[in-house]
């Protein structure tokens, strides 16, 4: 029998705290700054460093939602369709005649539609796993973006609207200030909030946490449809920055998303893990893949290097939780 | 408590790993790049002057690619006879957010030159864009990418030449009657969609009155949706008599689908392809011949126009010429429908006679 309490106050201890897998990731981004700067004489600069973050934050803001999935043992796979769909229904809706700032708010609606969706099937037919119904959806929302703009790339946005994807706020990239926002906003929400502590609470004993109370429906409603509507965002910027928007765009972006999660310590038996873990995590993958592009390497070389990656963090948190019991 | 000694002990491991991994490759950075970047390896960290080796980049549309393969070969033949260094790239799926990413890298490197096969014809345009504005000298090759995003487009061929021979070519199989059906590379491919458009354009003749192009479809230029695509044509129309792919990907896809299904001689497969995968389609006659340029001259001559712009001896206007080491002959900067490009020449034919002599070559 596992017993699991819920971490909440426990004292501060330092030994503790140095223990913690954040700090391992922290020394992680710390060993690939020091690795990336000794392969590349081209990383270690301002720009260099705050450029290469508009490169992979698009995707990260689907993190967080997933963070909280994962942690009540769902998982959603249907985000990279999420994005693709309410990124074409934009670009067509603005084709249309639609104004640009509307187009972007019909490409939040679609996105929080479809991530309602998820919720809605899972919490009306509880029999059905997260997975089923994420790949239904996955492959659904897809093919109503082919449906849409069959096959064709649409695009022709206003000059503004590009800087979601490649501007500036002073030296900063806009996507850094709004994803770290984001990230203190949604660590708040999941270590300080009684809505947070809920969904840790549903991941340790679903059951329990529907007899203590907790209205485990209407979390993941909540939860799925912020899935759906971070989607959304990561659309907007993607757009952005391409300038254009195709059917396929944002393939595999959900595995690139449940990678960083994973890293992130976040145990898939739901109930462990941190917002934080998965934050540095997206930091972790993001410039590992730059410095590693930065000396050319090819890309399956890089692949196997962030699956080993990946099996050697997901060992080591499992040793962790082993631990506990 | 043991096992928390573990958990930071493998940590410990990791991080140095990592440490160990980059002190490694700075050493034998010779493993990743070309091979001139080697020998060359402790000058380029010192700047990007003159009389520094130049470097030149070329991205293609996703790894795995034969075709591919051989540009990116003959483009790091061509940078070292100039003395340069080749940096090839492919992202490992054929998406624009890939190449946008690895563009970016490349910007970040200060390379001289990137070249660029193209998965969008429009998507590249903010990236290709930042890179010219910090003075990196802009190319598309094979396919393009849109005249404000780029310097030049190297054209494998004259694509008005390309589409009125295929349909030249699929007439005679079907000998002037009947249905046939186009297998292309992804819906945007640029190039792709052009040949179309002027294999539709050939088709309005009256000669082709008897010929009805019944669907194009899209294989990705993935072998598995190449394959299950053809399936779906042959099982749509049960008169189809022969398949165009105008991609070396779908011709070999579609080839091998007839052949498997033993349907030499009533479905006939034409386009372009390359020789080494198609001999033995073309030798059991699935494939009665087909076309295709050098691919190994095509990045042979990109990457001469790459050399040449940041030498300087062009600039990328109509008119000017420049010498493609061992090509023959000068090659001309000529207008296109909305920038400028630089043709390679005719579609080469390969029929039963020539492929022996072609398929070891590529």
């Amino acid at each position: 029998m596992v017993t699991r309490t819920i971490e909440n106050s426990q004292p501060f201890s330092w030994k503790r705290l140095f223990l913690q897998w954040e700090w391992m990731l922290v020394l992680l981004i710390i060993a690939i700054f020091m690795m990336n700067s000794s392969i590349s004489p081209y990383f270690l600069n301002y720009t260099s460093v705050t450029d290469a973050t508009m490169t992979f934050l698009d995707k990260a803001f689907i993190v967080f939602p997933m963070v909280m999935i994962m942690l009540m043992r769902e998982i959603d796979i249907s985000v990279g369709s999420t994005v693709a769909l309410s990124s074409v229904v934009m670009a067509t809706a603005y084709n249309a005649g639609l104004p640009m700032i509307l187009a972007l708010v019909l490409c939040l609606v679609v996105g929080a539609l479809c991530g309602f969706l998820n919720g809605f099937l899972l919490v009306k037919y509880r029999e059905l796993s997260a997975v089923i119904v994420t790949l239904s959806t996955m492959i659904l929302y897809r093919g109503i973006a082919y449906m849409i703009l069959e096959d064709q790339s649409a695009g022709d946005f206003p000059t503004w609207f590009s800087f979601f994807g490649w501007g500036y706020i002073g030296t900063i990239p806009f996507i850094l200030i709004l994803f770290i926002a984001l990230a203190i906003l949604f660590v708040l929400i999941q270590q300080k909030t009684v809505f947070g502590r809920q969904i840790y609470a549903i991941g340790s004993n679903p059951t329990a946490a529907r007899f203590a109370g907790v209205k485990v429906d209407r979390i993941k409603l909540i939860v799925f449809t912020l899935a759906g509507v971070m989607a959304a965002i990561t659309a907007i910027f993607l757009t952005a920055r391409m300038g254009s928007t195709r059917p396929n765009v944002a393939n595999m972006y959900e595995l690139d998303v449940i990678a960083m999660v994973a890293l992130g310590g976040i145990s898939t038996a739901g109930g462990k893990g941190r917002m934080l873990g998965a934050i540095l995590a997206v930091f972790v993958i993001g410039y590992l893949q730059y410095g590693l592009g930065l000396i050319n390497i090819p890309a399956q070389a890089l692949l196997v290097i962030i699956g080993l990656l990946l099996i050697i963090s997901v060992t080591i948190t499992n040793l962790r939780v082993k631990k506990r019991k | 408590m043991k096992k928390k000694w573990l958990v930071h002990l493998l940590a410990v491991l990791l991080f140095g790993l990592l440490v160990a991994c980059g002190g490694g490759e700075e050493s034998g950075g010779d493993n990743t790049g070309s091979e001139s970047s080697n020998e060359n390896g402790t000058e380029e960290t010192a700047g990007n002057g003159d009389g520094e080796q130049k470097r030149h980049a070329f991205v293609f549309k996703n790894t795995g690619n034969p075709y591919g393969e051989k540009i990116m070969e003959g483009f790091e033949t061509a940078i070292d006879e100039t003395g340069g260094e080749a940096i090839l790239r492919s992202p490992d799926q054929p998406t624009v957010e890939g190449q946008i990413q690895i563009i970016e890298e490349l910007i970040a490197q200060q390379v001289d030159s990137i070249s660029v096969s193209a998965n969008d014809y429009d998507g590249l345009q903010p990236v290709l864009t930042k890179a010219m504005n910090q003075g990196i000298k802009v190319l598309s090759a094979d396919s393009a990418v849109n005249g404000d995003s780029r310097t030049v487009h190297i054209n494998q061929a004259d694509p008005e030449a390309i589409g009125r021979t295929l349909v030249q070519a699929v007439a005679e199989m079907m000998e002037n009657e009947g249905q046939f059906a186009i297998l292309s590379a992804t819906s945007q491919a640029s190039n792709q969609n052009l040949w179309i458009e002027w294999m539709e354009t050939e088709l309005e003749s009256e000669e082709y009155a008897d010929i009805e192009l019944v669907e194009v479809a899209y294989g990705d230029d993935l072998r598995d949706k190449s394959v299950s695509e053809t399936e779906a044509l042959l099982q749509s129309y049960p008169d189809l008599k022969a398949i165009v792919a105008p991609t070396t990907v779908g011709i070999a896809a579609a080839s091998k689908v007839i052949t498997d299904k033993e349907l030499q001689g009533e479905v006939l497969v034409t386009g372009l392809g390359l020789p080494s995968e198609m001999a033995e389609y073309i030798s059991n006659g699935v494939s009665p011949w087909m076309y295709l340029w050098n691919p190994l001259d095509v990045g042979y001559l990109t990457g001469n126009a790459a050399n040449a712009l940041v030498e300087e001896e062009i600039t990328g206007e109509v008119g000017e010429t420049f010498e493609a080491g061992e090509l023959e002959g000068e090659f001309e900067v000529t207008e296109s429908d909305d920038g400028v490009e630089i043709l390679l020449g005719d579609p080469f034919k390969f029929d039963p006679d020539n492929i022996d002599k072609w398929k070891d070559i590529y």
